[in-house]
């Protein structure tokens, strides 16, 4: 076997990263997990979890990636402070490159760089970024104390942090493109039984507007073309995700929304190469099914690189 | 807190920040915020990397809702860069380590 810098590096600090980190360390390999700016992920935006099983009450995202991490440095996994802007994996041995310019070798990779909040893509969205609108409740929900706040999305993460923002803002309209909400049943229910939550059905917004900071969004119904403005201070944007790809190129397949494809034991379209958590097209997207997508590209990886070795 | 970085309040902040002989980065956070949390070892990488010649400071928005309202922070972790008592950068948001240096070396 040729010689390169690792058996496996693992792309991206979330919950997948820390796990295959965990798994690989344990494994014995040479490896090393490279992150961009610190572990955690999206779970660091996540004021609370309670689908995570073995806490009971429940556990703050931040709190979460903290044990994790605390649980992989117990078994000396490398963690390298690095982005990376580019992959060859053309060739047996894999070349990751790195912002900085410098370059590490694989025999395998684990791309585990996770899913960044979509925009809704409307006039106001950016100019207003940082000045009202928000895509992270725990990191700025407080500001809004008293306030009324426009929140748009129907999933989990929009239902439940909608629900959050409640205990800041006086009023939170819920704004959400469909009749019924993809959001967790239980999460439904504590929306729908909260008196500062008023959801607004079959709508999107169109525009968001203001003076310096957002005072205003416009609304459409979708069904009845129906316009109105509503007088908000923030505006919170849970519209789903996309994929954190921009440094794979087109040498690794994806799906049509950018998602990497892979098999049921996380191989992508190149072989050595293996995917896991919220990157890879997969039909749910929470901290349970990252980490179990970690365990079982691990176990890939290490099967791979036994046959390359023989 | 670690050494270099040293809490600052509405009260202290014209003397800390405003005033103060070498560039300044303002870090507004709070406990509740997971972000901020994250970015904090970071900050204090950098606080000893560049010793005596930049200062890093800290501000509770909770305790402190005067310097936050001032410059319009809506959102953390939000970092302002000042040189010679004026806002150089902005910063809104968890960002690279690289970056924040970078912005720390175009300040001197």
């Amino acid at each position: 076997m040729k010689k390169a810098d690792y058996d496996l590096v693992i792309i991206g600090g979330g919950p997948a990263g820390l796990t295959a980190g965990l798994y690989a360390a344990r494994a014995r390999m040479k490896v090393i997990m490279l992150e961009k700016i610190t572990p955690g992920g999206q779970i660091l935006v996540t004021d609370w979890i309670e689908n995570y099983p073995g806490f009971p009450e429940g556990i703050s995202g931040i709190e979460l990636v903290q044990r994790m991490t605390d649980q992989v440095k117990r078994f000396d996994l490398a963690v390298e402070s690095a982005e990376v802007s580019a992959l060859d994996v053309s060739q047996p041995i894999k070349k990751v490159t790195l912002t900085d310019g410098n370059e590490v070798t694989a025999h395998a990779l684990i791309i585990a760089t996770g899913a960044s909040p979509n925009p809704l893509g409307v006039p106001g969205e950016s100019k207003f970024s940082g000045r009202g609108v928000s895509f992270c409740g725990t990191c700025d929900g407080p500001f809004f104390r008293g306030k009324v706040v426009a929140a748009v999305g129907g999933g989990d993460t929009a239902v439940q942090e909608s629900i959050f923002l409640t205990k800041f803002a006086s009023k939170v309209y819920l704004i959400h493109r469909r009749n019924e909400f993809r959001a967790e049943k239980i999460l439904q229910e504590r929306a729908f039984a909260n008196e500062k939550i008023e959801i607004i059905w079959d709508s999107v917004v169109t525009e968001i507007s203001g003076l310096t900071n957002v005072e205003k969004v416009s609304i459409k119904n979708v069904k009845t073309n129906e316009t109105r403005d509503l007088a908000v201070a923030g505006c919170f944007i849970w519209v789903g995700t996309r994929p954190n790809t921009q440094f794979v190129g087109d040498a690794i397949k994806v799906d049509e929304n950018g998602f990497i494809i892979a098999d049921v034991n996380m191989k992508t379209s190149v072989p050595g190469v293996f995917v896991a958590g919220d990157v890879r097209n997969t039909p749910l997207r929470q901290v349970v099914t990252a980490v179990g997508d970690a365990a079982i590209a691990v176990a890939s990886a290490e099967h791979y690189l036994e046959n390359l070795s023989r | 807190m670690a050494a270099g970085i040293i809490e600052i309040n509405d009260s202290s902040f014209d003397a800390e920040v405003l005033k103060s002989d070498m560039p300044t980065v303002v870090d507004f956070w709070a406990p509740w915020c997971g972000p901020c949390r994250a970015i904090a070892p970071l900050l204090e990488e950098l606080a000893g990397s560049y010793q005596n010649k930049i200062k890093i400071v800290k501000c509770n928005v909770d305790d402190n809702p005067i310097t936050p309202g001032k410059f319009e922070i809506r959102s953390i972790p939000t970092l302002i860069f000042f040189k010679d008592g004026k806002v150089f950068e902005q910063i809104v948001g968890m960002v690279a380590k690289a970056k924040l240096e970078e912005t720390i070396k175009k300040m001197l």
